[in-house]
C-alpha cells in the first residue's frame, strides 16, 4: 500500500480536479472531459507498449486512430445498395487483383535469389498491377461516387453495432502495422520516428481523398450508438422519475405546479445528457480497466522482461538467443492495435467520421506528450500522463484567460494588447503543453509515476 | 509549333514552379542536414521555426510599409529579412543556451533530443500564433510578374503562355547565392572545415583543438539564417500560415533524408527531387500531348498518374522507398 501512495494520490487529485470541473463549471464538461481522458488513457496505453517496454518510437499514431475510426464507419453504418450495384463489382475484382498481385510478388520472393533481376521483376508487377487495378476500379469508382453524393456516394459498411468495431478498428490498425513494421522497423530510432509520421500522413491522404470507401472530407455522421439517444431518454417513464427522485429535495421548494413541471423538464433534459456520457464513460472504463490488467500482466511476466531487456540492450538480448526482430515486430502490432480500439472508440463516441480532423499535433505528438509527462514504461503513469495533459489541453484556455484578465488588469478593456491576447486564448494550450514537455523532460525526465520494476 | 508550345507548357506548369518550390524545401532541407549534422538530433521543430522567422520578416515588413519604406518593384519583404535574421539568430541562441544545451552536455540518446524538439515545437507554435495570429497571410507587395503569359504570348505568337513571377526568380537567385556561400563557407574556410570535421568525428574534431561551443553557435546561427531565408521566400511566393508551415516540415523532412541526412548538398538536390516528383506526377499530361501527338490520338482522360491530393504522399512514398533500398540517402549521408 504504502508503496503506492504516490499513485493513489496522483490519481485522488485528478480525479478532484474533474470533480471541481463538475461542480463549478458543470457536469456535462467534467463527464466529456472524463470521456476523452479515457481514451485518450487507451492512446497512450499503445503508446507506451510500444516506447515504454520495448523502446521503439512510433510517431504514427494518428494514422492508427482514423483507422479505427474508418473501422467504425466502416462496421456500423449500413450498406449502401445501390452503391454496391453500381461498383461493387469492380471493388471486388480490384481487391483481388491487389491479393494475386501480393501473392506473385511473395512467390517470385522466395522462388528466386536475390538479384536485379528480381527486383526488376518485382518493379514490373508492381507497376503493372497498379495500371490494371486503376483501370478496373476507375469505372466502379466513379459509379460508386455518383449515387446520390449529398447523402451517400461511397459503399456504406456492415450495418453491424458499433462495438464490434473496437475489435475490428484494433484488426485494421495491427495488419497496418504489421506491414510498416515488416518495412521499417530494421530503422534507426530518429528515422523509424520519421518515417511513421510520414507513413501515417499517407493513410490520412487515403482516407481523405478515397471518397468511395470512406466519404472523404464530405464526413460520415450520424453513425448508431451503443447508448441510448437523449430524446428517448427525455420520454421514458423509468428515467424521468429516476431523474424526478434525484432532485426531489430541490423540486419540493417549488410550489407552483406548472413551474415544477418546467423545471422537472430541464433537469430531465440536462440528465439525459449526462446519463448519455455516464453510459459511455462506463463502456470506455472497461475497456481500460481490461487493457491495463492484460498490460499490467504482460509487464511483470517473463515476456515483460525480456521486452525490457531487449530495450536496454539490444545485443546481449539478441545473444541470449532472443528473437529481437521478432519481438519487435510484435510489440509494434499490439501497440498499433491498442491505438486502433482508442481511434475506433473516438468515432463511436462522436458519433461522426471527420478525416479532416485528424491531425498530426492532436493525434500523434500530444499522446506522445502524455506518455512522456505521465512516465514511459509504467501503465500507471501513461493513464495518469492522458488525464493530465487531456484535462489541461481542454482546460488551457479558461486558465490562459484568467492569467491574461489577471496580468493585464491595469489596463483598459479596449487596449489593443489585452484585445489581442484575449483573441489568442486558445493557443495558450499549445504554450502550457510545449512548456510542460520541457519541464518535465528536464527535471523528471522519468514522468510524473516513474518506471518501477520490482524484482521478485 | 505544337512542338515549341508543349515545352513552354511544360516550363510553364511544371518546371518554373517546381524549381521554385524545390529551392524553398532545399533551404529547409539544408537547415535539417546542418542540425542532424552537428548537433546530431532529428529537429522536428523546423517548419515552426521557419514560421517563427517568417513572422519576424512580416513584422518588419508591415513597420516598413507603415513608414512608407519600400523597394520600388521588389517586394518590402527583402528589405525586412536581414533584421528578422537578427531576431531569429537570438532566438535559436536562447532555445539553444536553455533547451538543448543540457541534453547535449549530458550526452544524452538522440531520441531524446528529438523529443525535447517537441516541446520547442509547440512552445514555437503558440508564440507564432499568439503573436502574428494563426490566418493566412500575405506580404508580398511590388511587381507581381516578370513575364506575364498574355505579354509572352503576343511576343512569342505561341498558343501556350510563359508565366514567371517575381516571386519565383527571387527565390531561385536567392537560394543560388545563398547556397554557395554556404558551400564556400563549409568548404574554404577554416570555421566551416573544421564544422564539418567535428560532423565527420566528434572525439577526434576535439583532440585537435576544435572549439564544440563555437561550432554549435555558427550552426545555429546558420540554421537561423536558413530558416528564415527559406520561410520568407516560401510566404512571399505563396502565403504565410503557420499551419502550413508545421505541415511543410514533412516534405522538408523527406528532402534531406533522401538526398542523405547530414549531406546539405544532398538536402540541395534532395529539395528538387521532392518537388520535381511531386509536380511531375501530379501533373494533368492532357495538354501536352495534344501538342505532341497528331489530333487522331488525342488522349480522352486527363492522363494524371495521381491526383493533386495524393501531392504530399508522393514525397513521402519516395522517402519511404530510399529509407528502405538505401537509408544512406541517394547522396551518402554523413559526409557535411
Amino acid at each position: 500500500m504504502r508503496k503506492n501512495l504516490n499513485v493513489i494520490a496522483a490519481y485522488s487529485i485528478m480525479m478532484g480536479l474533474i470533480i471541481l470541473v463538475g461542480i463549478f463549471q458543470s457536469w456535462n464538461i467534467a463527464l466529456s472531459i472524463f470521456n476523452l481522458c479515457l481514451i485518450s488513457a487507451v492512446m497512450t496505453m499503445g503508446a507506451n507498449i510500444q516506447w515504454g517496454y520495448a523502446g521503439l518510437i512510433n510517431f504514427g499514431i494518428m494514422g492508427y486512430t482514423a483507422l479505427g475510426g474508418l473501422a467504425a464507419v466502416l462496421i456500423s453504418v449500413n450498406p449502401v445498395q445501390e452503391a454496391w450495384s453500381a461498383g461493387g463489382l469492380n471493388i471486388l475484382f480490384s481487391l483481388f487483383l491487389i491479393i494475386g498481385m501480393v501473392l506473385a510478388i511473395r512467390y517470385v520472393l522466395n522462388k528466386y535469389e536475390k538479384s536485379k533481376t528480381r527486383t526488376y521483376i518485382i518493379a514490373s508487377i508492381i507497376i503493372l498491377g497498379i495500371i490494371i487495378i486503376r483501370f478496373v476500379s476507375e469505372p466502379g469508382i466513379e459509379a460508386i461516387e455518383e449515387v446520390d453524393p449529398a447523402k451517400t456516394g461511397f459503399l456504406g459498411g456492415f450495418g453491424l453495432p458499433i462495438i464490434f468495431s473496437w475489435i475490428v478498428g484494433a484488426l485494421f490498425a495491427g495488419g497496418l502495422a504489421f506491414v510498416i513494421g515488416k518495412v521499417a522497423l530494421g530503422l534507426r530510432a530518429d528515422y523509424l520516428a520519421i518515417a511513421t509520421l510520414l507513413i501515417s500522413e499517407i493513410v490520412i491522404a487515403i482516407i481523405k481523398h478515397e471518397d468511395w470507401l470512406t466519404r472523404g472530407v464530405k464526413n460520415v455522421i450520424g453513425l448508431k450508438r451503443p447508448a441510448p439517444y437523449e430524446v428517448n431518454l427525455q420520454q421514458t417513464e423509468w428515467f424521468i422519475n429516476l431523474v424526478e427522485k434525484f432532485n426531489s429535495s430541490k423540486l419540493s421548494l417549488i410550489s407552483d405546479l406548472t413551474e415544477r413541471q418546467a423545471t422537472l423538464n430541464q433537469f430531465v433534459i440536462e440528465g439525459s445528457s449526462i446519463f448519455v456520457k455516464l453510459c459511455y464513460s462506463g463502456l470506455f472504463l472497461v475497456v481500460v480497466v481490461i487493457l491495463l490488467i492484460l498490460t499490467q500482466k504482460a509487464l511483470y511476466s517473463p515476456w515483460g522482461r525480456m521486452m525490457r531487456a531487449i530495450r536496454d540492450n539490444e545485443e546481449a538480448a539478441n545473444a541470449m538467443g532472443k528473437n529481437v526482430v521478432k519481438q519487435h515486430l510484435l510489440i509494434f502490432v499490439l501497440g498499433s492495435a491498442i491505438v486502433g480500439i482508442a481511434g475506433a472508440m473516438l468515432v463511436t463516441q462522436d458519433g461522426l467520421f471527420t478525416p479532416g480532423s485528424y491531425r498530426p499535433m492532436r493525434y500523434t505528438f500530444l499522446i506522445w506528450v502524455m506518455v512522456i509527462v505521465g512516465g514511459s514504461g509504467n501503465n500507471f503513469g501513461a493513464i495518469l500522463g492522458g488525464f493530465v495533459v487531456w484535462f489541461l489541453w481542454i482546460e488551457a484556455a479558461p486558465i490562459g484567460l484568467y492569467l491574461v484578465n489577471l496580468t493585464t488588469a491595469g489596463l483598459d478593456d479596449t487596449h489593443f494588447l489585452k484585445v489581442h491576447l484575449i483573441e489568442s486564448v486558445p493557443y495558450f494550450r499549445f504554450l502550457m503543453m510545449g512548456m510542460g514537455l520541457l519541464l518535465i523532460m528536464r527535471y523528471r525526465p522519468r514522468g510524473i509515476l516513474p518506471e518501477k520494476i520490482e524484482i521478485k | 509549333m505544337d512542338f515549341l508550345n508543349a515545352i513552354i507548357l511544360l516550363l510553364n506548369y511544371i518546371f518554373v514552379p517546381a524549381l521554385a518550390y524545390g529551392s524553398q524545401l532545399a533551404l529547409g532541407a539544408i537547415f535539417v542536414t546542418l542540425i542532424y549534422g552537428i548537433l546530431r538530433f532529428a529537429n522536428f521543430a523546423t517548419g515552426d521555426m521557419m514560421s517563427f522567422g517568417t513572422m519576424f520578416t512580416i513584422l518588419f515588413t508591415w513597420y516598413f510599409q507603415s513608414v512608407g519604406i519600400g523597394l520600388g518593384l521588389l517586394p518590402t519583404a527583402l528589405l525586412a529579412i536581414p533584421f528578422a535574421i537578427i531576431f531569429m539568430i537570438g532566438y535559436m541562441l536562447l532555445i539553444d543556451k536553455f533547451v538543448f544545451k543540457y541534453y547535449r552536455v549530458n550526452k544524452s540518446p538522440p531520441v531524446q533530443l528529438a523529443m525535447v524538439s517537441i516541446g520547442v515545437m509547440f512552445v514555437t507554435q503558440a508564440v507564432v500564433r499568439i503573436i502574428i495570429g494563426p490566418s493566412d497571410r500575405r506580404f508580398f507587395d511590388g511587381e507581381k510578374f516578370l513575364i506575364k503569359a498574355g505579354e509572352f504570348k503576343d511576343i512569342t505568337g505561341l498558343n501556350e503562355g510563359l508565366a514567371i513571377k517575381s516571386t519565383q526568380v527571387i527565390t531561385i537567385l536567392v537560394t543560388v547565392v545563398l547556397v554557395s556561400t554556404l558551400f564556400w563557407f563549409l568548404n574554404k574556410t577554416k570555421t566551416g572545415k573544421s564544422m564539418r570535421a567535428y560532423s565527420d568525428n566528434e572525439d577526434l574534431a576535439l583532440l585537435s583543438g576544435i572549439d564544440p561551443k563555437k561550432i554549435v553557435m555558427i550552426t545555429w546561427i546558420i540554421a537561423g539564417i536558413l530558416a528564415t531565408i527559406g520561410g520568407a521566400l516560401y510566404g512571399l511566393d505563396k502565403s504565410f500560415k503557420p499551419f502550413t508551415y508545421f505541415n511543410n516540415m514533412l516534405p522538408i523532412f523527406a528532402a534531406a533524408i533522401v538526398g542523405g541526412i547530414g549531406n546539405p548538398f544532398g538536402a540541395f538536390l534532395g529539395g528538387y527531387v521532392i518537388a520535381f516528383s511531386e509536380i511531375l506526377l501530379t501533373y494533368a499530361y492532357k495538354k501536352f500531348f495534344m501538342y505532341v501527338l497528331p489530333e487522331s490520338m488525342a488522349p480522352d482522360g486527363l492522363i494524371q498518374l495521381l491526383s493533386t491530393d495524393y501531392k504530399f504522399a508522393v514525397s513521402f512514398s519516395i522517402l519511404v522507398i530510399v529509407l528502405l533500398y538505401r537509408p544512406s540517402g541517394i547522396f551518402k549521408g554523413k559526409v557535411l
